[in-house]
């Protein structure tokens, strides 16, 4: 009986370090995207591609060039942020005084590009990226994989990071005005161009960091940015566009959701869990959890 | 005609309107004036039913209408102008104007599949309505203009051709003479005086003041989504209140 | 009115003429069927141009209600044995239906959430496919879908009678959306596009407005997948991927949005560049991506949009002229060409 029940703690104990891993995951990407909401007012659907750009930018720096893990990853965030820089500069910058369903489009068919162009030099294939720590840390007769660990501990730092950056800090203070009120900000004088660039490049480098940290317990494939990206919409949706917290909390949110989900009811099923909460939300609060009364 | 009593709107924590008291008497001019931010926009909003008022209640003729959303009071005859109107610029001018009588049709889908006779006849007075609105606001002669290519003058008069396109009783206009020169404000005050004789009830919210001193039979004031004065013109520009919060400022541009 | 024919009505009209000699000039079944299953990504494409280019909803869910049109008949005509041509009208009510629950719900959100919000009902709708293996047997797919039967002396058989079948029913489908957009109904699609406020203070129900849009559009994607299920007899859950609804935005947009005809200019444009581009394959977005940006950026209007437009300025040259001639105001013919 005391063993059953030691082996449940132990299980639930998996699930919550799992709900963890895949959460923070979620949250980098969200974070991106929210923050690039803020400046673009429309859904960056390109973002799950710069996620995927990133992982295979560190997967060809390891692979082919010998890059280890830590310079493969900057390595990535810079790729990744320069194409959001890029798209934004070439791309979004001029539509701005378009019908906002030009910019989405727009969005989409970068998404396709980027995807494409993955898969053109690197193949439909999967690959796997090494552990940086392949090896299981025990504790108290809980098992953890280190890179689990690894990656809740880089997340929650950088996460902290960026909260630093985006609350003491003169440029981070910008980007949260121009976030909140875009034609305010210009009217204080903040250099709209050089926030959007620099959000843009933030949202890139979260999106690979994510993806190079996770790379290693997922699998690397063209669509490996799909599910994910679209997650991020859910918790950004649920969480409040443009709210830095709300897409932390909305992050964590879903993944404990989708681990004990897919323990509990079905693996199967557990990637529909995220969508099946927003539908029910949203359902019953058309303007989000978190959102402004429309009338 | 229209009126409302102790008009509130919150939103959240901030109360954009309170308490506001207003009636708008049948076949005049009203006018709402006030400085910038003073909820002149939400006051027409709450009234037109664009925001549903936290608290209070509007009247159109003696019935409860405190609520409704904004289709239904257009079709009770409740039309609003913007500021700003987004027409269809690859369209002509005659042609925007169509949907402005749609709301009197009947015609469904299954109209438009069969090609059904109602819907012809319904068409042909969807036509005619925007003939007949276009004579009234002086603009048959460019009816056949893609509207991208109208001054901004006309644009002004299209979006009053737009509203009238709706049967309204009582039309409520935003800034009707934003953005247009003088000469032009003046065929612009024409054109309103034009429509109320034609049996329109009229309200609008404008920063001209000589404008809506010469124009107004009526005018409300509001200020931090309060009203704090009411009255002909020459009462509002003798309320020592009113010239306190609001045209003490540019008192110099009144006309005497 | 004119008793001169419409330009709409003359490209109609030849686009009509030179699909139905086309079986005749190139046999080629490769073709025929190339072409066939352009058509089907034509009506699939007007569908989404109805409810995204007329009236402005970016439904990224249109590729799954395709799906459950093909669904539908596969299921239906496979498991059941019901009749190809009950199964084929059921396709599009019953796509139609789940158009009118999911619109329900996904409507009441602003432009930017809807598409959000969509994109995840498709993902939804594909799971969903690929996961309930009782129903669509998943990833396997649904094999040996019936050929839609003939009609009379007419058969659907070969290659050019799916030709000329899936042409039929575009023409159908076409035919029957010009009527839509062109009447008060289709002018209040429009309206909520421009503008939701001004369309609601003009006495527009924008929720039934928008509905109504949803569901047509839904309608058409449960046709084109019952066609896609009688001409290609397979079906596989990927039919309701994203990527799908992105090819037949991408045929609208090239074609035109908001256009009648623009889908099926695009639809067809694109699915012969897509052969052009053969060898590049899965990779032929590292094309179009950028040339969809590109259009979207130069040309938002699109191949037929454009056309359109040109049409309308002449028009309203030829009205001014024709004005000025009738009653010469002294001052008023100068104004008209600055504008």
């Amino acid at each position: 009986m005391r063993a059953a029940a030691r082996g449940r703690d132990v299980l639930f104990f998996q699930q919550v370090l799992n709900g963890l891993t895949i959460g923070c995951v979620y949250a980098l990407v969200a974070l991106g995207l929210t923050l690039v909401y803020g400046i673009l007012r429309i859904p960056n659907f390109a973002h799950g591609a710069l996620y995927t750009v990133g992982a295979y930018a560190a997967f060809a720096l390891i692979g082919r060039l010998g890059a280890n893990f830590w310079l493969a990853l900057a390595g990535a965030a810079a790729v990744s942020a320069g194409l959001a820089v890029l798209s934004e500069r070439l791309v979004f910058a001029r539509l701005r005084a378009a019908p906002p369903l030009h910019d989405m489009i727009a969005a989409i068919a970068l998404l396709l590009f980027f995807e494409a162009g993955v898969q053109a030099v690197f193949g439909a294939g999967f690959f796997r990226i090494a552990p940086l720590f392949p090896q299981i840390l025990r504790f108290a007769g809980l098992t953890a994989p280190a890179q689990r660990i690894l990656i809740v501990g880089a997340a929650f730092a950088l996460m902290a990071g960026l909260h630093l950056f985006l609350d003491r800090t003169w440029t981070g203070a910008t980007i949260v005005a121009s976030a909140q009120n875009r034609t305010g900000a210009a009217l204080v004088g903040i250099d709209a161009d050089r926030v959007s660039m620099l959000t843009f490049a933030i949202s890139g480098a979260l999106a690979a960091v994510a993806a190079v940290l996770f790379a290693p317990i997922a699998l690397l494939s063209p669509a490996m940015g799909e599910l994910v990206i679209t997650k991020a919409f859910v918790i950004i949706i649920l969480g409040g566009m443009g709210s830095v917290a709300g897409a932390i909390a909305g992050g964590l949110v879903i993944g404990f959701a989708e681990s004990f989900g897919a323990f509990y009811v079905s693996t199967d099923f557990k990637d529909i869990i995220a969508f099946g909460l927003l539908t029910l939300i949203l359902s019953v609060r058309p303007q989000g959890l978190f959102g402004r009364i429309a009338r | 005609m229209l009126e409302v009593r102790g008009l509130t709107k919150r939103f959240g924590g901030l109360v954009a309107m309170r308490g506001v008291d207003a009636a708008f008497p049948p076949g005049k001019i009203s006018a709402v004036i006030g400085p910038n931010g003073a909820g002149k926009t939400t006051f027409f909003n709450l009234v037109s039913g664009t925001y549903a008022p936290t608290a209070g209640r509007v009247l159109l003729g003696g019935r409860d209408v405190t609520g409704l959303r904004a289709d239904a009071m257009a079709r009770l005859g409740v039309a609003r102008t913007f500021q700003a109107t987004a027409l269809f610029d690859g369209a002509s001018v005659r042609d925007n104007l169509i949907i402005g009588h749609r709301l009197r049709t009947r015609a469904t889908l299954w109209d438009a599949l069969v090609g059904s006779r109602r819907l012809a006849a319904e068409e042909r007075a969807c036509r005619d309505k925007a003939e007949a609105v276009l004579d009234l606001v002086g603009l048959s002669r460019i009816g056949h203009r893609l509207a991208g290519g109208i001054t901004q003058e006309e644009r002004k008069r299209v979006a009053f051709a737009l509203a009238l396109a709706t049967e309204p009783r009582i039309l409520l206009a935003d800034e009707p003479a934003g953005g247009v020169n003088p000469g032009e404000t003046a065929g612009l005050a024409e054109l309103m005086r034009r429509i109320v004789a034609s049996g329109v009830t009229l309200c609008l919210i404008e920063h001209k003041m000589d404008m809506v001193m010469r124009l107004a039979d009526h005018v409300v004031v509001l200020d931090h989504g309060e009203r704090i004065a009411a009255g002909t013109p020459a009462e509002i520009r003798a309320d020592p209140r009113v010239i306190e919060s609001y045209l003490g400022v540019d008192a110099a541009g009144m006309p005497p | 009115m004119s008793a001169r024919p419409s330009p709409f009505a003359l490209a109609s009209f030849a686009l009509l003429a030179s699909a139905a000699l086309f079986p005749v000039l190139t046999p080629n079944p490769y073709y025929l069927g190339v072409m066939a299953l352009a058509f089907v990504g034509a009506l699939s494409a007007l569908g989404l141009n109805l409810v995204a280019g007329y009236a402005g909803q970016l439904n990224l869910a249109h590729a799954g209600f395709v799906a459950i049109g093909a669904y539908t008949v596969g299921i239906l005509t496979v498991d059941h044995g019901v009749p190809f041509w009950i199964a084929f009208a059921l396709a599009g009510v019953v796509s139609a239906a789940a158009g009118a629950a999911v619109g329900l719900v996904s409507l009441r959100l602003r432009g930017d959430t809807f598409a959000i919000f969509t994109l995840c009902v498709g993902f939804i709708l594909y799971l969903g496919i690929e996961k309930w293996d009782g129903l669509t047997r998943g990833v396997v797919g649904l094999m040996d879908i019936p050929a839609p039967p003939g009609i009379g002396p007419v058969s659907f058989a070969t290659d050019r009678g799916q030709y000329y079948l899936a042409l039929g029913v575009l023409a159908v489908g076409v035919w029957l959306m010009r009527r839509i957009t062109a009447s008060l109904v289709g002018r209040s699609f429009l309206a909520i596009r421009n503008g939701e406020a001004l369309a609601q203070a003009l006495g527009l129900n924008p929720m039934r407005t928008k509905l109504t849009a949803f569901v047509i559009s839904t309608f058409y994607a449960g046709i084109a997948g019952a066609l896609y299920a009688g001409q290609v007899r397979f079906l596989g859950p990927d039919i309701a991927r994203e990527t799908r609804t992105f090819d037949a935005l991408i045929f609208a947009v090239v074609g035109g949005m908001g256009t009648l005809l623009g889908p099926v200019v695009g639809a067809v444009g694109m699915s012969w560049a897509i052969q052009a581009l053969q060898g590049l394959q899965d990779y032929r977005m590292v094309v179009f991506g950028p040339l969809l940006v590109l259009c979207i950026m130069f040309f938002p209007a699109g191949i037929v949009g454009a056309l359109e437009a040109r049409f309308a300025r002449r028009r309203a040259a030829l009205a001014e002229k024709r004005l000025a001639e009738a009653a010469p105001v002294p001052g008023a013919a100068p104004r008209g060409s600055h504008a």
